[in-house]
């Protein structure tokens, strides 16, 4: 058995990777909740984005600094490719828009493939192993940073979906789209602002990732099948289910890494996926059929 | 007569292959109540979706206020202040009462939403108790006062109600329909869409019969009311 102590950084560690795996898993949710696709381009946008934030980085801008510019930037990116690319090719069908971001995450991965390798690269920050003594364990700075920041972030998402009026147009539109174009919501322009949301939202994560972790062509994968188990067990559609699905997973991946090995921790995360899909298939916050 | 508000000429709408409506004309003058009766499934909804820009006319020319709208889009219309309270409510379940009224005012007299708002519940003090509720659990006539309430935060020049009275009691209809004249009376336009042929023809200054996608009777309430062929088409004998 394992110290009290071992156990509780172990939970503190699980909570900041959480944090991260969270706002991945927001973007994905918000998209899904709104338009009511899966997004399989979710991944390869957030690959675009850490070597966005790598590039960044290259030319002297720290990921910390980039994230101001890269988020507006992946908002404006996934505005348009919503507007221009996946709305007009899906002809009203959503699985059209299945096949369409499918293979939008297929050109985007095999782009960055042709452009960069296969290298897997990684960036020196001077405070890449900064750490913050609590006496009984040290937290990593930059992964305090991300939980910080992803916490900041998801509570901005909030409070934009619940006092602006565009954040009410978006939900207006998610349950009920008639009605909202009966009101004058643009449907088309909410389909992607939201799809905005959740580039942006894919941005600040790669920015809070970068300095802990590394980038290649296929690394979004990695992070989007853990976000796809959140989404799950947070309940389809739901923002609040995503946060608290995210710290959920990250507590769950950090425990069953300490208990099975680090390279077993995963196995955690789709256990419990395979226990919600059997007990709670609405996921915790999700709505009733 | 004053210069109509909304006047519709040729219009030919329809799904796929098939026209709904097949060639209607007809006008909304200023401060009247116009009602369009028919039975399920003559085209009344597809004339309303015509109407707020949800569908596209195939033919025929809507003006609204001086401006063809035919090809506007549903965001334009509104902005006009063409409104329409859609048949089954549509409001926004799982948002509170509150923010279903908000909404109203997304696209036009935004500016105005506070005095709205109290203008609103004056006039549905029920909403008032329920602000914070969700919208989907009220009760049906709960949901219908939202809708209209919903409605009115737009400031509509011509509102649009499209079976108000559907699947509420016979004291709610009435209720409805006296909610009807009190905002005609107030100065405001209304295109009612109704089943409810009698109170509807009560209520009207002028009413249009729609059968199959084309009108087959017009005129005066009082004048319908007494025309011995409404019976007939209306009840298909």
């Amino acid at each position: 058995m394992f110290a009290p102590d071992i156990i509780l950084a172990a939970v503190l560690n699980g909570l900041m990777t959480g944090a991260v795996y969270a706002l991945t898993a927001v973007g994905l949710t918000l998209v899904y909740g709104v338009l009511h696709i899966i997004n399989f381009a979710h991944g390869a946008i957030l690959t675009a984005a850490m070597f966005a934030a790598f590039f960044a980085w290259k030319i002297g801008i720290d990921p910390y600094v980039a994230v101001f510019a890269l988020a507006p930037i992946f908002f404006a990116l996934g505005y348009a490719l919503q507007r221009f690319v996946i709305g007009p090719s899906s002809h009203g069908e959503d699985r059209n828009i299945l096949l369409v971001t499918l293979g939008l995450s297929i050109v985007i991965e095999n782009l960055l493939l042709a452009a960069f390798r296969s290298d897997t690269r990684s960036i020196d920050v001077p405070y890449g192993f900064s750490v913050i003594d609590l006496g009984f364990t040290f937290l990593s700075v930059p992964r305090v940073v991300a939980f910080a920041a992803s916490c900041a972030a998801a509570a901005i998402l909030w409070l934009i979906l619940a006092k602006t009026d565009t954040g009410k147009a978006i939900r207006a539109v998610a349950k009920e789209k008639l009605g909202a174009s009966l009101v004058g919501i643009d449907v088309a322009h909410v389909y992607a602002v939201t799809f905005g949301l959740g580039a942006a939202c894919l941005a600040v994560a790669a920015c809070l990732l970068l300095p802990t972790f590394y980038v290649h062509p296929r690394v979004g994968n990695a992070y989007v099948l853990v976000a796809f188990t959140i989404v799950v067990l947070g309940g389809m559609g739901s923002v609040p289910g995503a946060l608290l699905g995210g710290l959920f997973i990250g507590v769950v991946e950090s425990l069953s890494g300490l208990f099975l090995g680090e390279s077993l921790g995963q196995i955690g995360i789709f256990l419990i996926f395979i226990l919600v899909l059997l007990v709670r298939p609405t996921g915790l916050f999700g709505a009733r059929a | 007569m004053a210069d109509p508000i909304l006047s519709i000429s040729g219009l030919v709408a329809g799904y796929g292959g098939v026209d709904v409506l097949r060639g209607l004309d007809m006008q909304v003058s200023p401060g009247e109540i116009v009602a369009v009766l028919g039975s399920n499934g003559v085209g009344k909804t597809t004339l309303n979706k015509t109407l707020s820009g949800v569908l596209r006319p195939r033919a025929g020319v809507i003006r609204f206020d001086g401006a063809d709208i035919q090809a506007a889009s549903p965001a334009a219309i509104v902005e006009a202040g063409l409104i329409h309270v859609p048949e089954g409510r549509k409001i926004f379940p799982d948002m509170s009462v509150l923010e279903n009224l908000e909404l109203g005012s997304y696209r036009r007299a935004k500016a105005r939403r506070a005095r709205n708002l109290e203008r609103v519940f004056a006039t549905f003090p029920r909403l008032l108790e329920r602000t914070n509720q969700h919208a989907g659990t009220l009760s049906g006539g709960e949901q219908q006062m939202l809708a209209i309430g919903r409605g009115l935060m737009g400031e509509p020049r011509l509102l649009i109600l499209d079976e108000p009275s559907l699947g509420l009691s016979p004291l709610l209809v009435e209720e409805m329909f006296g909610l009807v004249k009190t905002l005609n009376a107030e100065g405001l336009a209304i295109l009612l869409v109704e089943q409810n042929v009698m109170q509807s023809l009560d209520l009207a200054h002028r009413a249009y019969v729609l059968e199959n996608g084309a009108f087959v009777l017009s005129g005066t309430g009082a004048e319908l009311a007494a025309n011995p062929d409404l019976e007939k088409t209306y009840l298909g004998m």
